[in-house]
């Protein structure tokens, strides 16, 4: 591989640090850099995965690895496009996947700017994912080898000219491999705990955060059954998503799920019956196709991270839309959520949820 | 070999600073608050420093007191005034151009039910005095001006607007961190009753600040201890530190109109070339009396964060205008409080120059901007 310039997205953690280690390894010339998310205000209030100590910590791997690094602040866009987006959703009764906006427009829609402005090739970054040449029909994104890692489904809206210009160097990697890997490097964070999702982790919880943040009324409403029973009030839909069991605040019978969050009459459905809970298909908006497709075709879909892709048809509809019929029912399929079309390993493409 | 560019942020320590304090640290280790002669020693190593600071600011020794930071002595100052138990103002006059250290201080009394007002700037980055006056409207109030922003170098007007302040019964506090060692700075001339100067900004250590305090002018402590600094600021004396700002204070002292004059030339090279080089460039505040090293280049469209990394890849320092305080929620930045429009004040860069920039650094410089300035959106922001 010829040598390039590459920007390494460094959060600080270990999978980010190796990722940029394996570059420098390889003899690319690597800049670190680190986005700053939080305006630092909110010190206490919230805990984002960017603050001030992943700074330090992102620092210090970049010094050991002998690179360039940086802070970039983003946390106007931050604001905007992840946190303002998520409570928008959440106010129209859908539960928003902040990590895939975050990773198309933040992560790689920033550094690869900023990649521009400074002259680099590429932008990379420590997601379990492949990202091999591409081949006839465009960028080969495939999910992780380390299966229980695979972070595909989180890359499935970044654009293809955006991965045209990616490198995801963990995507053959395990992560004790990349644990092994951070020790011989000397890292001084190989050992540091997992931290997934803490971006939007908040005292209160994510969506809560977020109608504080935002100065939100509650919007209080009926909790009811699928027959129209009225079993209690909520205090919000946004505290809510499709399939929750717990939380609920509600004996209903054994087992109650939410099945639905109905908008109009702002209540939340429950059911016992986990037949209200399935549904045969569902349709999908702003449909990102990293290769080209057929008008139908057949596909696997995940309709959320840690779910099982399932076999299901996929019709293109008009304007970036498309219908998907599942093989066999799925429960809780959740407006808001992203949905990403896979064909085998290798990610096609993917949308959002808009009616179950 | 790298450049540096940044000297509105720290200075290196100039050497002779360095041997008097490494000198310091070990002769006269001496606690000043010892009645043995190892403490004489140091109490009086510790007067000879506050006479030279004090020197600069045609200040009396006595009118000085040491702190840790130019911050600390802002703290001091506003804080120490509206503390007071007799409560002497309920309200505050500052401008929009502030330091955090005096902005955030205001704050914190708003917080406490004080009134705060801040006058803006005008479009040429300097308050001006008729604007000040108005905000007073008449009433008593502390007042703080800065004396140079650290942003664009804008000379304020502080003499004139002290004048007016002290007609209507006002304490005036003047941040003159960006200005001490680069301009005349004459608390008399200037007619302000507090003033805040950092030994980092001209050539002497970090964690070293002082507050000139007019004779008379009362104020409460913000921190309690053992007396020292006439209680209003205790804790042992930093006396390496305090020696190592006193010697900077003369050095920049003799220097000033020499230093100053070469410095402005060099600016006025760059901008010179700036100007006539790089397309849709502009100097914030450059209409206004600034400081010599200062030169804020505002490159429209550009993004500052890029062309601060652009050219740190090649070895030269410098920094970035602030721009977006107010999408955030937070005060304005300087350029903000200007008007500057977004697309300008986003691809701001602050190049501030010092004793050892050469012709050579500034033309390297600005070859690197030039450079930068090809490449910049070239990409479409997402």
């Amino acid at each position: 591989m010829s040598t390039r310039t590459i920007i390494a997205a460094m959060s600080g953690g270990v999978d980010s640090s190796v990722a940029a280690g394996l570059l420098v390894e390889a003899g690319h010339r690597v800049i670190g850099a680190t986005l700053s998310m939080k305006p630092c205000a909110e010190e206490g209030e919230y805990s984002w995965c960017c603050g001030k100590m992943a700074e330090t910590a992102a620092a210090q791997v970049a010094c050991r690895l002998g690179i360039a690094h940086y802070v970039l602040d983003v946390a106007e866009d931050f604001e905007t496009h992840v946190l303002r987006h998520c409570w928008d959703e959440y106010a129209a009764g859908r539960t928003p996947s902040p990590c895939l906006v975050c990773n198309q427009r933040i992560k790689l829609g920033r550094l690869l700017a900023l990649a521009d402005d400074l002259g680099a090739d590429a932008v990379a970054t420590g997601h379990y994912a492949r990202l091999a040449p591409p081949d006839e029909r465009g960028p080969v994104l495939r999910r992780g080898v380390d299966l229980p890692k695979d972070q595909s489904y989180f890359l499935s809206q970044v654009r293809r000219h955006q991965l045209e210009r990616a490198a995801f160097p963990l995507g053959e990697l395990t992560k004790p491999q990349v644990r092994d890997l951070a020790r011989r490097m000397g890292f001084h964070n190989a050992e540091r705990k997992e931290s997934q999702d803490a971006c939007f982790s908040h005292e209160q919880g994510f969506a809560e955060g977020l109608r504080r943040r935002f100065a939100a009324e509650v919007s209080q409403g009926e909790i009811r059954t699928a027959d129209g029973r009225v079993v209690g009030t909520h205090q919000g839909l946004h505290r809510y998503t499709v399939g929750q069991r717990k939380g609920l605040g509600i004996a209903l019978g054994e087992r109650a799920y939410v099945v639905r969050l109905d908008t109009a009459s702002n209540a939340v459905v429950l059911s016992d019956r986990i037949e209200d809970l399935e549904t045969p298909g569902l349709e999908a908006s702003d449909l990102n196709w990293i290769v080209p497709t057929p008008e139908v075709f057949h596909a696997q879909v995940q309709i959320r991270y840690r779910s099982k892709p399932v076999e299901a048809e996929v019709h293109r509809l008009p304007d970036k839309g498309a219908r998907v019929v599942f093989e066999t029912p799925q429960k809780a399929v959740t407006k808001g959520q992203a949905l990403a079309v896979y064909e085998g390993d290798r990610v096609i493409g993917g949308g959002w949820i808009d009616k179950a | 070999m790298s450049i540096y560019l940044d000297h509105n942020a720290t200075t290196p320590v100039d050497p002779s600073v360095t041997a008097a304090m490494a000198r310091a640290s070990t002769e006269v280790f001496g606690n000043p608050s010892s009645l043995h002669s190892l403490g004489q020693k140091a109490r009086l190593a510790l007067h000879e420093a506050r006479s030279q600071v004090a020197r600069i600011l045609k200040a009396e020794p006595e009118d000085i007191l040491f702190t840790a930071s130019g911050s600390e002595a802002d703290n001091l100052a506003i804080s120490g005034v509206l503390g007071r138990s007799d409560k002497p103002f309920s309200r505050v006059v500052t401008t929009g151009l502030e330091h955090p250290a005096v902005l955030l201080t205001c704050d914190a009394w708003s917080e406490r039910g004080f009134e705060i007002i801040r006058v803006m700037p005008r479009a040429c980055g300097v308050v001006a005095p008729e604007d000040f006056e108005k905000a007073l409207a008449g009433q008593p109030a502390l007042v703080s001006v800065m004396l140079a922003s650290n942003e664009t170098g804008a000379i304020q007007k502080v003499a004139d607007i002290a004048a007016i302040s002290h007609a209507h019964g006002c304490i005036v506090h003047c941040d003159a961190v960006q200005a001490v060692g680069k301009i005349d700075v004459d608390v008399q001339a200037l007619g302000v009753d507090l003033l805040a100067v950092s030994a980092h900004k001209l050539y002497g250590p970090k964690g070293i600040g002082a507050l000139y305090v007019r004779p008379g002018t009362r104020l409460s402590p913000i921190l309690y201890g053992g007396g020292q600094e006439r209680a209003l600021r205790p804790g042992t004396e930093a006396v390496p530190l305090a020696v190592g700002f006193g010697l900077a204070c003369e050095l920049s002292q003799t220097r000033l109109q020499e230093d100053a004059a070469r410095i402005s030339e060099l600016r006025a090279h760059l901008e010179t070339r700036a100007l006539a080089e790089l397309p849709e460039v502009r100097i914030n505040a450059g209409e206004a009396p600034r400081l010599p090293g200062t030169s804020s280049l505002a490159l429209r469209g550009a993004l500052g964060d890029s062309l601060m990394m652009a050219l740190d890849l090649r070895g030269i320092a410098v920094s970035t205008g602030s721009a977006c305080h107010a999408a955030r929620g937070e005060a304005p930045s300087a350029l903000e409080a200007m008007g500057v429009p977004p697309e300008w004040s986003r691809g701001t860069v602050r190049i501030s120059l010092g004793r050892t920039t050469s012709r050579e650094d500034i033309d390297r410089a600005l070859e690197a901007l030039l450079e930068a300035r090809k490449r910049l959106r070239t990409g479409g922001r997402t």
